[in-house]
């Protein structure tokens, strides 16, 4: 028997937020269009000798795959997957900025070993002691995604698997982040990340995080949500959205009548929310419609975040007021489709069921 | 003397981010690699870089770093008598 | 076991030449691609290459881009290899729309982040480049470039990026999942690896020798290659330049750089790759090793090989003398040489050695042999641990 089931049974969370305090209704706010993200307590996680090489990509990555492990009770998974959009920023810039400084002449390894794309994955498989498959996604604000249709693939082909880990990983770094304001990204004008989605300008705001979690096959009293299917594409207009979205509830047997809830990656970006503008009065216009990036800023691999915020509001049942787009209420919401694009470009969608 | 063994392991706390690390941690005659303070290939590599930047000493092979390397002892002889700066 | 999938195109650019015909008549003169830097600006100009000998400028030119274009150099001989596969598979328009893109890379970009970082705060010239950097960004513009409108994404796991590469767009037609896709990788040289791989004190400053006992590290080289995989049901009797029969990932999980002593994750990603394709170990006929030179992997690697092997170890050999290592492209640029020793029965010769290493004894091919080849295992290691093996076998008519 081939699996085709996605289980997720474990996730963390590490973002500009507090991983649980947005459901208490404890909001950070903050007055810039960089945001670092909230720091766990590293230590209680990662021997001082480990961490003392680490950026924050690593440090936050290896935090939440422990998290999201732990609370799955898995002590080694079958494999490992992880998505970065850009990679260990802060070690890329170290050694580049070293390389320009000091002409090429008396350079130590220390940040280009720290700085290839597969560090983090590369650096979970050395601690879990995890031999099996391993790969690393690097598809822009498509990382993520990626990783999970990999996933998806592993348990088609491979009854003896199990259990994996799969999670995306972003960091800031001083330059390379700033950069994002020359070529437009980030808004020019610093502004709260509570009013993002109320401006109207171009570009957004943008911070850092990760977000691990512990999938399997087989579904547990842990269980969070099943992965009904995730799908990564290119889309010229919003009409070819609403149209993939439709395609692909058909082939995984819904229809748009099962959809509870969405969450879309709204960024405040004028020039491109267009596409999710276009879902929210076209296709989900009754259905109840959550932001997040308003509180996570906008990264590669954010849509992470939204995953988790699914998966929290199947456990616990509540909605909190600080996501919501519109005014349209549901109670337990059964199926949740996730939809993101960064600057028109790797669209994907995720549907979620509480099962 | 000893204000070189000092210097180094200021280096070596410095340069390998040990900042848990005192210096009275180092003892003078204590393995840095493996199970003494617990270094490893890496930070070997960051030591070579600093024979050269600190002391003038240009080491090829990275193999000769192991005896080198052994101590803080080891490494204030092995500077004395190769140091060009 | 099934008959694995096939490829019916190819491409590549390598300091070989910028096709698979002068990569094969480099590789059958036994004549190396390593020279000196000249195109890259480096004060390292000791350290022997596997260097495009093309500028970006004239490389734009077989593009024909318009002058502001935003392709870093990865991306340039991304696209150029490509075309060539799309071409020798003979995709129409149509084809195009529903073939996916899989591409490996390790810096992507970084070779403009190099050139124009210190002046983006102050200068508007270059910032389009800005977001090229990221590998993904060298991806989605060969996708663009050539028109591949389905799935599309990046696999960056250092040195095995390609090689990961072809392993999923294998896996996914195998699933049902594409019909077609384009798989491979790139990757360019820059003073970022350069100077990185320096730092390690793992490059030899003469040209490479891998698994002779006096090894003393790799070249870097540059280039990208490119496999076009297809479904069964589409080929329409296209003819087949080989199969994909095997695939194997695993993770060292010893060391950040290193490979352990015992080869754990070569030895897994090969024994894998042998369980999927449904071979023994007696039927690979040749092995296109990793075989960087340096130390640690030619030991790390011959070790694996030997696990798996025993007594009989196949005839083997690295091709990194050729071409130097080209990291996130080596699995893609030695898939083609694969293919290329399959159609012409030919084993690429092992340059520069002499005498075998002290702990294996094992010989690798050091001239061109002429021999019947069936099964082809190509091995590629990288940073992290990760480790993947592929196999490439004869298509059966």
């Amino acid at each position: 028997m081939k699996n085709n089931r996605l289980y997720i049974n474990g996730i963390s969370s590490i973002s500009a937020q507090q991983e649980n305090a947005v459901f208490d209704g404890n909001i950070n706010t903050y007055h810039q269009n960089i945001i670092p993200a909230v720091s766990p307590d590293y230590k209680q996680f990662i021997q001082p000798m480990a961490l003392r090489r680490m950026s924050k990509a690593i440090r936050m990555g290896l935090t939440s795959a422990k998290i999201a492990l732990k609370q799955a009770g898995i002590t080694k998974p079958d494999a490992i997957i992880t998505g970065t959009g850009e990679g260990c920023k802060q070690d890329t810039e170290k050694f580049l900025e070293a390389i320009l400084n000091q002409n090429e002449k008396l350079l130590t390894p220390t940040a280009f070993i720290q700085s290839t794309h597969n560090t983090i994955g590369g650096q979970l498989a050395q601690y879990l002691e995890c031999t099996g498959y391993n790969v690393t996604y690097t598809q822009n604000s498509a990382s993520f995604e990626s990783v999970l249709m990999d996933a998806q693939l592993l348990f088609l082909e491979d009854q003896e698997m199990n259990s994996i880990l799969v999670g995306g990983v972003d960091e800031l770094s001083k330059k390379m982040t700033s950069f994002m304001y020359l070529d437009h990204q980030l808004k020019e004008q610093e502004i709260s990340n509570s009013n993002l989605l109320k401006t109207n300008s171009s570009g957004t705001i943008t911070s850092e995080g990760a977000h691990f979690f512990s999938i399997s096959a087989e579904k547990s009293e842990k269980t969070y949500a099943e992965l009904i299917d995730v799908s990564v594409f290119q889309a010229k207009t919003s009409e070819d959205v609403s149209e993939k979205i439709l395609k692909m509830l058909q082939l995984s047997n819904y229809t748009i009548e099962d959809i509870d809830l969405v969450i879309l990656g709204n960024n405040g970006d004028n020039r491109f929310d267009h596409f999710y503008h276009h879902l929210q009065n076209g296709l989900f216009s009754e259905k109840p419609q959550l932001a997040y990036k308003h509180l996570t800023g906008d990264y590669k691999t954010v849509s992470g975040y939204a995953v988790w915020l699914a998966c929290k509001i199947f456990k616990t049942g509540s909605i909190p007021e600080i996501f919501k787009l519109n005014g349209v209420t549901c109670q337990n919401p059964k199926t949740i489709l996730l939809y993101n694009q960064y600057l028109g470009d790797n669209h994907s969608i995720m549907i979620l069921n509480s099962n | 003397m000893s204000d070189l063994r000092t210097e180094l392991k200021q280096s070596i706390i410095e340069q390998l981010n040990l900042e848990e690390l005192e210096l009275a941690d180092i003892d003078n005659d204590e393995p840095l690699f493996g199970d003494g303070l617990g270094l490893d290939s890496i930070d070997a590599l960051e030591l070579i870089v600093m024979l050269e930047k600190d002391y003038g000493i240009k080491l090829t092979d990275p193999e000769q770093g192991k005896e080198i390397f052994a101590s803080i002892d080891k490494m204030a002889e092995y500077i004395e008598a190769n140091r060009t700066k | 076991m099934d008959k694995g999938i096939a490829v019916t195109g190819m491409g590549i650019i390598s300091a070989l030449g910028t096709s698979a015909g002068e990569n094969y008549s480099a590789l059958i003169a036994g004549k190396t691609g390593l020279s000196y830097p000249e195109i890259l600006k480096t004060i390292h100009s000791n350290l022997p290459v596997g260097e495009v000998k093309f500028s970006n400028l004239e490389l734009a030119g077989k593009l024909n881009l318009p002058v502001a274009h935003t392709f870093t150099r990865a991306t340039l001989f991304g696209a150029i290899a490509a075309k060539e596969a799309i071409s020798q598979a003979l995709l129409t328009k149509d084809d195009l729309k529903d073939t996916g893109f899989i591409s490996g890379t390790s810096v992507g970009g970084m070779d403009g982040t190099e050139k124009y970082y210190l002046e983006y705060a102050e200068k508007n010239d270059h910032r389009r480049f800005i977001q090229a950097q990221h590998p993904g960004f060298t991806t989605s513009q060969i996708a663009s470039h050539l028109n591949l409108e389905a799935y599309v994404t990046t696999i960056s796991t250092a040195c095995s990026s390609s090689a990961n590469a072809i392993m999923l767009g294998a896996r996914m037609i195998k699933a049902g999942k594409l019909k077609r896709v384009v798989v491979g990788g790139t990757d360019c040289l820059s003073k970022f690896t350069l100077n990185g791989f320096n730092s390690l004190m793992i490059l030899s400053e003469g040209f490479c020798k891998a698994f002779d006992d006096s090894r003393n590290g790799l070249n870097l080289g540059e280039g990208a290659a490119y496999l076009v995989l297809e479904a069964d049901d589409v080929l329409n009797g296209k003819p087949v330049l080989g199969r994909i029969s095997g695939y194997g990932n695993a993770n060292d999980a010893f060391h950040q750089t290193a490979s352990s002593e015992t080869g754990q994750g070569a030895f897994l990603a090969i024994k894998k790759a042998l369980e999927i394709a449904g071979l023994s170990s007696k039927n690979i006929d040749y092995i296109n090793a990793h075989g960087t030179a340096t130390k640690n992997n030619d030991l790390s690697e011959s070790t694996a090989i030997l696990r798996i092997f025993g007594e009989k170890v196949p005839d083997f050999s690295s091709t990194k003398a050729f071409t130097g290592h080209t990291l996130a492209a080596s699995g893609g640029l030695e898939a083609v040489f694969s293919l290329l020793a399959l159609q012409n029965d030919q084993i690429f010769p092992n340059l520069n050695f002499e005498i075998p290493m002290k702990e294996t004894r094992l010989k690798p091919v050091s001239v061109l042999k002429k021999k019947k080849l069936q099964h082809i295992l190509s091995n590629s290691f990288g940073f992290g641990g990760n480790c993947t093996s592929l196999i490439f076998s004869k298509n059966e008519k």
